[in-house]
């Protein structure tokens, strides 16, 4: 197994899938010979030529369409938007097209085939246009597949995972991470199950819980915690949508308690959704209020940046908070 | 009423329209060795205005190649140049009136330098700190100022199209002599924005001066993979709008065109689009680099086509300018920029109250909430977060 970072494990999982699906096509701004403005496409029009790995013209409402009809007529689309920040101008495409194909048409047609790839989330000084975490405007949306990793090994088997699944999937890649997580990586074929969260480590005391790049933090506070003789446990959830409710559940009815912790901004995040179906799976199992660690509800400063994040101490503190309740 | 078009001949047996048909001509006034090519007719320009563009054209190259050095030194994050592009846009904002209003893409900070933005102002931006009139919150070269009419530049490409259609058609509600001038690349001409901005112009009569930089580039994808056919130009008269293309290295081309396409839009009550053929000689950014994706041989081809070099020429055969005091002026700029930058370098950033601000009008009790635990978590941790925050 090799040491790789998690650009290089989605260029892995990219070049496998155009190697074995004949009816994979990768497509978006700057992706072709250039490789994409972070490197993960590299390589991959020399290997698997122009007409299945290409530069589209600068339009991601465009590419989300073409997306959608590649998709209705039987291909893998594998569409890159930039940053997760410009997905906007697609949301129409997305949200109203994508995610309703199958249900509109009694799955007359479906766009199952189609993946969008999209690097999000903050902590590379990109002020509010390059740092977003949107994810909750597509976990709202019934029909798409929402999906974020935490590292290069799970980059890979859930990105191949997402390209197979038969539903659209938005997959978000913590771009902070790209090159900055490095790890062990299997050369060859593999999946991680959609739908899913890792316990990443067994405690009795808390539940912390993140997605993507936020899972850093929330290991870095549950080791300040540990300190403190408190034992957290620590989930990855992984696939937003649909959230694997089960494994929190059996957590938090473990543990008594539940810290959730994500970088979009606290008002409508994804974190409220979580609260809300918690408290209700074990209303008799909690010992404090469910607690939320987010960004502020404002956009992503550039000179605040560092105050804004939901960082592993801001984590720390509402840990002790929420086992001293 | 039928369709609305106009003198079309009636055929009886299949016959296309070429999609090689539509031409453009292109403007061309002055020559390489700055000389104007014969029977060309000149842009209004004396010596006061031409002094002015060639200062501009000054500041901007010194502004680049500085700050671009700075960024590289890791004093500032982000850079963006223009060079290779001056003529565009500084033969464009001279022939505008300084109420204009201008809706930029972000390449353009020549044109807000030609209309007063100080040099330490550039410096405030570019280093986020407490004078930044944009506090500090966007990346740097998001220039923006209400006194000087330049809307503040936003990252999603193309928005701003559509906006500026809107901004023309308030400024002829409100009975001003006024255009809206909307600048963007040959690539955000691609996006759906600038579809809608175009046609909502046309059919609402609204005076707008759509501005196409067309530099060859959006980051590494070339015109070849942006578009088909026959540039931006061509699609003018589909929407209905009154349009011209021109050499956008040449100074006097661009001004030229568009002093005459403002006036068109102010008399006719209706948009114009003006194409400018011009070259990136630049990376895209400072996170960019051009060798992946084109050749040396190709930017030094356009390094000939140099648009200051070519204006600064015909100054001198004019008579207005010297090599001297070409030189000189370089110097200044070169002083000027390293001072103000050593000051907006030590300049704090603003205060941390600063951060619920201006999401809304007034910050909500929810947001005043944020704010308040914020502060008291930056002063049991303060050693943990920068500390040059006015933590108020
Ligand atoms: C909606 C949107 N999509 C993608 C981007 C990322 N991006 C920034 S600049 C750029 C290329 C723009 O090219 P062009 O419009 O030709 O202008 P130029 O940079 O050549 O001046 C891209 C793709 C963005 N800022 N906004």
């Amino acid at each position: 197994m090799a040491k790789i970072n998690m650009l290089q494990a989605i260029n892995d999982a990219l070049s496998l899938v155009l190697e074995t699906d004949d009816k994979a096509i990768l497509f978006g701004e700057d992706v072709g010979h250039f490789g994409g403005v972070f490197r993960a496409t590299s390589g991959l029009q020399e290997k698997y030529g122009k007409e299945r790995c290409f530069n589209t013209p600068l339009t991601e409402q465009g590419i989300a369409g073409f997306a959608n009809g590649l998709a209705s007529n039987g291909m893998t689309a594998i569409a890159e938007i930039q940053f997760a920040d410009y997905i906007f101008p697609a949301i129409d495409q997305i949200v109203n097209e994508s995610a309703k194909f199958r249900y509109r048409s009694g799955n007359e047609f479906n766009v199952g085939g189609i993946t969008y790839r999209t690097p999000y989330g903050g902590g590379i000084a990109g002020g509010h246009y390059h740092s977003q975490s949107p994810e909750a405007y597509f976990t709202q949306t019934a029909g798409l597949k929402v999906v974020v990793p935490r590292n290069a090994y799970q980059a890979k088997g859930l990105l191949l995972a997402s390209i197979r699944d038969k539903n659209p999937v938005v997959f978000f890649e913590p771009k902070r991470l790209y090159r900055a997580n490095i790890g062990e990586v299997p050369d060859g074929d593999y999946e991680i199950e959609l739908g899913k969260a890792e316990v990443v480590r067994e405690g009795k005391d808390i539940t912390l819980l993140a997605w993507g790049a936020q899972m850093e933090i929330i290991e870095e506070a549950a080791d300040m915690a540990t300190k403190q003789g408190i034992s957290c446990e620590v989930i990855d959830l992984r696939t937003l949508a649909p959230w694997d409710i089960e494994t929190v559940a059996a957590s938090v009815k473990k543990t008594g308690r539940l810290l959730i912790n994500h970088e979009a901004p606290l008002t409508g995040g994804f974190a409220g959704e979580i609260a809300a179906t918690i408290q209700e799976e074990c209303f008799l199992y909690l010992e404090s209020p469910i607690s939320r660690v987010c960004g502020l509800d404002t956009p992503y400063p550039l000179i605040h940046e560092k105050e804004y994040m939901p960082d592993a101490l801001k984590t720390f503190e509402a840990i002790k908070a929420t086992v001293k309740f | 009423m039928s369709n609305a078009t106009s003198h079309n001949e009636t055929v009886h047996r299949v016959s296309f329209l070429d999609k090689d048909s539509v031409s453009v001509p292109i403007l061309k006034i002055l020559q390489a060795d700055g000389t104007v090519y014969e029977n060309a007719v000149l842009p209004t320009i004396g010596q006061e205005l031409a002094t002015k563009i060639h200062d501009t054209c000054v500041f901007t190259r010194v502004l680049d190649e500085r700050m671009l050095g700075a960024q590289r030194q890791g004093r500032i994050s982000f850079y963006m140049t223009c060079t290779g592009e001056e003529a565009s846009i500084i033969g464009s904002v001279a022939s505008l009136d300084s109420d204009d209003v201008i809706l930029a893409q972000y390449r353009e900070h020549a044109a807000i330098r030609y209309r007063g933005f100080s040099t330490e102002q550039f410096m405030n931006q570019l280093f986020s700190n407490e004078k930044d009139l944009g506090k500090g919150r966007q990346m740097p070269i998001h220039y923006g100022s209400a006194e000087l009419n330049y809307q503040t530049i936003s990252s999603p490409l193309a928005t701003q199209i559509p906006q500026a259609s809107g901004v023309g058609y308030s400024l002829k509600m409100q009975d001003k002599r006024n255009v809206a001038v909307c600048y963007f690349g040959e690539g955000a001409a691609s996006e759906g924005d600038f579809h809608a901005g175009l046609n909502m112009a046309a059919v609402l009569k609204s005076p707008t001066i759509f501005f196409c930089r067309n530099n060859g580039y959006a980051i590494s994808t070339p015109t070849s993979e942006q578009f088909m056919g026959n540039g931006i130009a061509s699609r003018g008269p589909g929407y209905g709008i009154h349009t011209i293309r021109v050499d956008g290295n040449d100074m006097l081309a661009v001004l030229a065109a568009t002093q005459q396409a403002r006036a068109h839009a102010i008399h006719n009550k209706e948009p114009v689009l003006i194409e400018a053929m011009t070259y990136r000689l630049g990376a895209h950014s400072s996170s960019d680099d051009p060798s992946g994706y084109r050749s040396k041989e190709e930017e030094a081809k356009w390094q000939t086509h140099d648009p200051v070099k070519r204006f600064k020429l015909w100054m001198i055969n004019k008579g207005w300018l010297t090599e001297k005091q070409d030189a000189d002026l370089y110097e200044k700029y070169r002083k000027e920029v390293l001072a103000e930058l050593k000051l907006a370098e030590k300049r704090p950033m603003s205060m941390l109250d600063t951060i619920v601000e201006d999401v809304y009008d007034a910050p909500t009790p929810r947001l005043q909430q944020q704010l308040k635990s914020l502060k008291k978590h930056l002063n049991k941790y303060p050693d943990s977060y920068p500390k040059s925050v006015g933590r108020g």
